[in-house]
């Protein structure tokens, strides 16, 4: 039973993380309903970032500091990249961030050398036990972080005019044009957001261990979270974040009951659980079906 | 029709793979230079023709979902390593360290090879039938991650990462292919090899593209509602460009090691998908001479940034240290994915339409 529960307790961490990584594809594409392949290269920088910068201002600096220098390269991306593209299919876009993805992770990966770079949090691998049940400090601090980002972002969506902006061009971007309402603006500030996101996302996914250049694939685990939750439910990619870190753990847990599945099945079991998930509920569990009329 | 190329007096001629006489010059003109390219060129140029050969006939592959079909694929490295290891599992020895059945006729792994991997295909095709865009682009890229995990774990097929096995023997009638002899050295025989099988697929693809079925899939990727109420059968087209590419994936996959002779399960990964996609955004999607175009360009890439290094002297050869041509090429693929997107998305077959429209019209031409 303990067991079970520390399983469960460090699959709501590293599910928190995951939660943080999936909000920045769902802003990204709830405002230009585009899925940015970039997520990846930029978590990378932003964790790179921190892990150079922690030696000189320390962990509680090097964070917000690391967010606020991935949030300017986002914008950048999208001035230079996707912005040419509005009104462009979405696969095209897509497709552009994609390479955005390969070209800057060179970059990224060139910072990283071929060592693991540690990210230098506070924490490391140290637990408090409560009643009995070991917890990561980590995990407990990734889900605290990930409470007051959500809350926040709640707040902004719903009580500031730039939020209520950028809700209204997500329900329709011509409606809102015409109500004076910058579409280009929300664009931006939604790149921008997702590169923050991604940012402390990926540091505290990666706190206590270290990133190297496999780390990148630690981004795409947010794609299934994504797909789990609806493309384009926020809540939806809280609630997936947290149900497939919990899931990957507890495979991991009890993969040696199954020594035919081969090791690491814990890897895979986000992308296995959105197929299943797929086939029942082609637009995840919170995602809006799409009408379709000619 | 002397002077008058475009004018058709018939469905037939309206229709014809190659409808005017220049159209025909030319493509005689490539097929004949291409096969006495062997005698001409080097054997290290001519094995890594071989390899844009097979590595094109993959491209024509994914064309036909994504660029025809409309049906946007990031597994197609999955679809490639099922044919690769059906191939390489027909044809390997009995009795060694990996499966193998001892069946080393090409006549018989290769189709086999693309059968099992259209067979995958129709598999993941339900799904593709219930989703559409960007959540298809995800499923299908789950599958390269699924596909990937299979491929490490399962060593007795693979041989384990890192440690590989043997790839298929080319072998017909009993006689080794890919060996010198009296006609030719390795490098030209497995270059004439590559190339009659890569106009063995892309005639039949071209042909199905102006058929029935081609009419079908460009009406379910310009508008899959309209075309489902005009009576195409959304399900049933959707899973036959499945089927059909994945038997291309799997035909390529098959061959695409025949030429290093080796394979790893490492090398299916999502930079293999992204290679393949970039061979199809590149050269241009929706036509076969571009599939193929985009493929002889991204096969030959590697090749291009080393002669690079000649006239940059600072970049290195040597993959430690920074800034080296193999971190030069892989932003070369996503810088030029982007590039062509932006300013060209019809790709190289684009470029050539721009350049044939200006020449038409000389000197009239603004």
């Amino acid at each position: 039973m303990t067991d079970l529960l520390e399983a469960v307790a460090r699959g709501l961490g590293t599910g928190a993380g995951y939660a943080l990584l999936a909000l920045g594809f769902v802003i990204i594409y709830k405002a230009t309903r585009v899925i940015s392949f970039a997520q990846p290269a930029l978590m990378l920088a932003g964790v790179v970032l921190v892990t150079y910068l922690v030696k000189v201002v320390g962990f509680w600096a090097a964070v917000p500091i690391a967010a606020v220098v991935t949030a300017v390269l986002a914008l950048g991306v999208e001035r230079a990249a996707v912005r040419p593209m509005v009104g462009k299919p979405a696969f095209a876009v897509a497709i552009i961030t994609l390479g955005v993805d390969v070209a800057v992770r060179v970059v990224v990966n060139a910072f990283i050398g071929l060592d693991v770079r540690h990210v230098g949090d506070p924490w490391g691998l140290r637990t408090v036990t409560v009643a009995g049940v070991d917890l990561q400090q980590r995990h407990l601090a990734t889900l605290l972080v990930t409470g007051v980002l959500i809350g926040a972002l709640f707040a902004f969506f719903r009580f500031t005019r730039m939020g209520l902006a950028m809700r209204a061009a997500a329900d329709d971007q011509e409606a809102a044009l015409a109500q004076g309402v910058s579409v280009g603006a929300v664009f931006a500030l939604s790149w921008a957001l997702a590169g923050a996101l991604a940012a402390v996302g990926g540091t505290f996914a990666t706190a206590g261990g270290g990133v190297d250049a496999a780390s990148w694939l630690l981004a795409l685990t947010a794609l299934p979270v994504i797909i789990l939750g609806g493309l384009d439910s926020l809540p939806g990619a809280v609630v997936g974040g947290l149900a497939v870190g919990v899931l990957q753990e507890l495979a991991a847990n009890y993969q040696q009951h199954a020594p035919w599945l081969g090791g690491n099945v814990s890897v895979i079991t986000p992308w296995v659980v959105m197929l299943v998930v797929l086939l029942v509920r082609p637009y995840g569990l919170f995602g809006t079906p799409e009408v379709i009329r000619t | 029709m002397n002077g008058r190329p475009l004018l058709h007096s018939s469905y037939g001629s309206d229709m014809a793979l190659l409808d005017t006489r220049a159209k025909k010059v030319a493509a005689g003109a490539i097929v004949a230079v291409a096969l006495l390219l062997p005698l001409l060129l080097t054997d290290e140029v001519l094995q890594l023709l071989a390899l844009c050969c097979v590595a094109a006939i993959g491209a024509i592959g994914l064309n036909l979902v994504t660029g025809f079909a409309g049906q946007v694929s990031l597994g197609h490295a999955f679809f490639l390593a099922i044919g690769a290891y059906t191939g390489a599992v027909i044809s390997g020895a009995q009795g060694g360290r990996v499966i193998g059945f001892g069946i080393t006729d090409i006549l018989i792994w290769l189709p086999v090879a693309g059968l099992v991997a259209a067979a995958a295909g129709v598999l993941v095709a339900p799904l593709a039938t219930r989703l559409r865009g960007l959540y298809l682009a995800i499923v299908t890229l789950g599958l390269v991650f699924i596909g990937q995990h299979l491929f490490n774990e399962w060593a007795a097929l693979t041989g384990g990462v890192g440690v590989g096995r043997p790839a298929p023997t080319l072998e017909l009638f009993g006689q080794r292919l890919d060996v010198t002899d009296a006609v030719g050295t390795r490098d030209q025989k497995l270059f004439w090899l590559m190339l009659l099988l890569l106009l063995a697929f892309a005639v039949p693809a071209r042909n199905l593209a102006r058929s029935r079925v081609g009419r079908a899939f460009a009406a379910i990727r310009d508008r899959d509602v309209a075309a489902g109420v005009i009576g195409v059968n959304l399900a049933g087209y959707k899973t036959l460009a499945f089927a059909i590419s994945s038997f291309y994936a799997g035909c390529a996959g098959a061959l695409l090691f025949t030429i290093s002779g080796f394979m790893d399960p490492s090398s299916f990964s999502l930079l293999l998908s992204v290679q393949y996609i970039a061979m199809v955004l590149i050269g241009g999607a929706g036509t076969i001479s571009g599939a193929i175009a985009g493929a002889f360009f991204i096969t030959l890439l590697p090749r291009l940034t080393r002669e690079l290094q000649a006239w940059v002297p600072f970049l290195s050869t040597q993959p430690n240290e920074v800034p080296n041509v193999f971190q030069v090429e892989t932003i070369l693929y996503g810088a030029l994915i982007i590039v062509f997107l932006i300013f060209e998305p019809r790709g190289l077959f684009g470029l050539w339409v721009r350049a044939r429209n200006y020449w038409k019209a000389w000197p009239f031409s603004y």
